[in-house]
């Protein structure tokens, strides 16, 4: 790295900063986006944003922040996991079920975080040592989960009458207007990104992103850390189950079923793309902030429900379709200056 | 070395090191023949062993409910061996089908009808396409992108009405039969589809270009294939069957609603992968994939015959999937470790050898 960057030292400066303006841009944009549906939304019905309204809204996104999060890990690493939603789905039930046998809710939440782990371990570990594209075997994991959910669930279901009635205030209270699940989300999304941003192996997760032979080249445990990548997805995926079984106490075997397209929604909104080594979790948690605020905003304002599928489907076309027309002016802006210094240190 | 070249798991590095190695173990067992014997076997089992399963309705059924997966699964074979996929099929099939319904209640007859519907799935296989070529966004993005959109624009068309009074010679056709065999009418199109599919990939230029694109997309621009267009054609190819397949889908089940063929893309990219197409590109034969279509849908059949829960099946569908692309993978890097022992043990290591197996 540092040798490489002696000789354009010159061209450094102006391209870092551009490339810095631009990814701070894009979380801006969806930011700016967020604020200004709120905004309007808040004018055309003054009941909105009341505090009941913000809490709500945060709720809400607190569980697509968690899955998302962890899957802006995997995707950081130019995978996929598309079994999160099944995961979501069986470890939302494992905590009620053991609940429902007398549990203890703190030891509950750590049982839906451990199995959601272990079924990351076995999607890392078909993707890092058995070399297999991503998206086949998530897919295959997706089907397998869901169905040994199904064959463990039965028609079986939870409600939230047989939870503790501890476990279910939390995951309807909060501070006022800011709910003690949507706390815990903030906590574990600063975690995550000040490891990203500051440890070594976070940055190392960007590198094989970025090219996965450089990496590996280069001395990174490449195995090591997709798996990594891997358990903590399923880990915050489990997380997210114990916080649904809390939000909503009602769990059977279609939880969280199809979640895998939002989630993966809200990870392309938020500015993680899918050829890996790009994006921050606090672009993900904005973006998945904004897909959540457009299901409260448009009943509110009147729109019927029906658009609410076809509206997330076009924002996310158009979240890439951006990003694309974006990354292309920057390396031509980039190649141009490269060229400019090149040329002027020759004459 | 060897280690991390495992590790990163990408596309491209390793076919390259394992094809001239495992060539002759390849040639004798391939993996769309293995799945083809297995359908085979499965067959023969299901008649000698399984109540019912030979009976004219209960083969008139399985094919019924395999057809809308085995059409897709043509067009998604081409598209995956020039390494792109397509996941708004479904959406696609339940949008021209919710279309279908909406413009039956406002009176239009149903011979403008399908025609309208199968325009629109052209149209929504073309934006797929004109997104992923002139935009140069990943195909998996994208149409994860359409796939909520059409999907929402089928629920904005139609709403939670759903249309069932279809002219009674149309539903006949769909769920009917040829008089005194279990094959269905629908299976005639769809053998002229598999017929037309099955030349274009195997036996043209076209197909040939497919591969070289689904091998290396630069390779083959270099060498004259215009890869934007085929790409772009072979996704309007898709969302047209797909479109047509939504049609099938109303007829046969006798109900437009909006919610059509919900999930049917990732049963479609199971059998196709199941059928040996490599989803790296480049790769697999159409028979495979047809193979593939049926291996599921025969096991699902006979897991319901014998009272295997639909939950059971599900797991079987994802553990197949898994073995599916684990199973040629682990078989080439234990004949690419056997074949590298053998040259290191017979001679010299060969110098060409060794600097391609780590690029």
């Amino acid at each position: 790295m540092t040798t490489t960057a002696e000789p354009v030292r010159v061209a450094v400066p102006p391209s870092g900063g551009l490339l810095d303006r631009v990814l701070k841009m894009r979380e801006l944009a969806i930011l700016a986006v967020l604020v200004l549906m709120l905004a309007a939304t808040q004018i055309d019905n003054s009941a909105f944003l009341s505090q009941q309204g913000i809490k709500d809204l945060l709720l809400n996104a607190t569980i697509l922040v968690l899955v998302a999060v962890g899957e802006a890990m995997v995707v950081i690493t130019r995978n996929v996991d598309l079994s999160v939603g099944s995961v979501l789905g069986i470890t939302a039930f494992a905590a009620g079920d053991f609940l429902q046998g007398g549990g203890n809710p703190l030891l509950a939440v750590v049982l839906a975080v451990a199995l959601g782990a272990a079924f990351g371990a076995l999607n890392g570990l078909l993707v890092s040592i058995g070399q297999v594209p991503a998206l086949v075997v998530t897919l295959g994991t997706l089907y397998i989960i869901r169905g040994v959910d199904s064959i463990w669930v039965g028609s079986r279901e939870i409600t939230a009458s047989v939870l503790p009635s501890g476990f279910v205030d939390f995951g309807h209270n909060g501070l006022s207007a800011l709910p003690y699940l949507a706390v815990l989300a903030a906590v574990v999304l600063v975690a995550v990104a000040y490891f990203l941003r500051n440890y070594r192996s976070g940055r190392e997760f960007y590198a094989l992103g970025s090219s996965p032979e450089a990496a590996g080249l280069a001395g990174v445990p490449v195995r090591k850390r997709i798996l990594a990548a891997y358990i903590a997805c399923g880990a915050l995926a489990g997380l997210a189950g114990a916080l649904y079984l809390a939000r909503f106490g009602n769990v059977d075997s279609g939880t969280g079923s199809g979640y895998e397209l939002t989630v993966v929604s809200a990870v392309v909104v938020g500015g993680v793309a899918f050829t890996g080594g790009s994006g921050s979790v606090y672009g993900v948690a904005l973006g998945a902030l904004l897909l959540t605020s457009i299901n409260s905003v448009l009943p509110s304002i009147g729109v019927s429900s029906v658009w609410v599928q076809a509206i997330d489907g076009i924002l996310l076309l158009l979240a890439i379709a951006v990003d694309r027309v974006l990354a292309l002016r920057v390396t031509g802006v980039l190649r141009k200056r490269a060229a400019e210094t090149r040329s002027a240190r020759h004459g | 070395m060897a280690d991390t070249d495992i590790g990163t798991g990408t596309d491209s590095a390793t076919p390259f090191t394992a094809r001239p190695r495992s060539f002759r173990i390849g040639d004798a067992v391939r993996w769309d023949t293995v799945v083809g014997a297995l359908l085979l076997v499965l067959l023969v089992c299901s008649f000698s062993f399984v109540d019912n399963f030979g009976n004219a309705l209960n083969l008139s059924f399985l094919i019924g409910n395999t057809l809308p997966i085995a059409l897709i699964a043509l067009p998604m074979t081409l598209l995956v061996v020039s390494g792109e996929i397509d996941l708004s099929v479904g959406s696609t099939a339940g949008l021209s089908g919710a279309v279908m319904g909406a413009l039956w209640n406002a009176g239009y007859p149903i011979e403008t009808i399908i025609p309208i519907c199968l325009l629109l799935g052209v149209v929504c296989g073309l934006v797929n396409g004109l997104l992923v070529t002139r935009l140069g966004l990943p195909s998996l993005a994208v149409t994860i992108g359409t796939l909520a959109a059409y999907r929402g624009i089928a629920q904005i068309v139609l709403g939670a009405n759903s249309v069932t009074d279809f002219p009674q010679q149309y539903l006949d056709f769909g769920s009917g039969r040829i008089a005194g065999t279990f094959i269905p009418y629908a299976a005639i199109p769809w053998a002229v589809l598999l017929l037309v599919a099955a030349v274009v990939l195997h036996a043209t230029p076209v197909g040939r270009s497919l591969f070289a694109v689904g091998a290396s997309e630069e390779a083959a621009r270099f060498s004259g294939v215009r890869v934007k267009r085929l790409k772009l054609s072979m996704f309007v190819a898709t969302g047209f069957i797909s479109s047509l397949t939504g049609v099938f889908w109303v007829l046969h089940y006798a109900s437009a609603r909006y919610d059509n063929a919900t999930g049917l893309e990732l049963s479609v990219v199971a059998a196709v992968l199941l059928g040996g197409i490599d989803f790296d590109g480049g790769k697999g034969t159409l028979g495979g994939a047809v193979a593939g279509v049926f291996l599921l849908g025969a096991l699902q059949n006979v897991m319901s015959l014998v009272n295997v829960s639909a939950q059971s099946q599900i797991v079987v569908t994802g553990v197949l999937l898994v073995i599916s692309v684990l199973g040629p993978r682990v078989a080439r890097q234990l004949s690419v470790a056997h074949a590298r022992r053998r040259t290191l043990t017979a001679s010299a290591p060969v110098p060409v050898a060794t600097p391609a197996g780590h690029t």
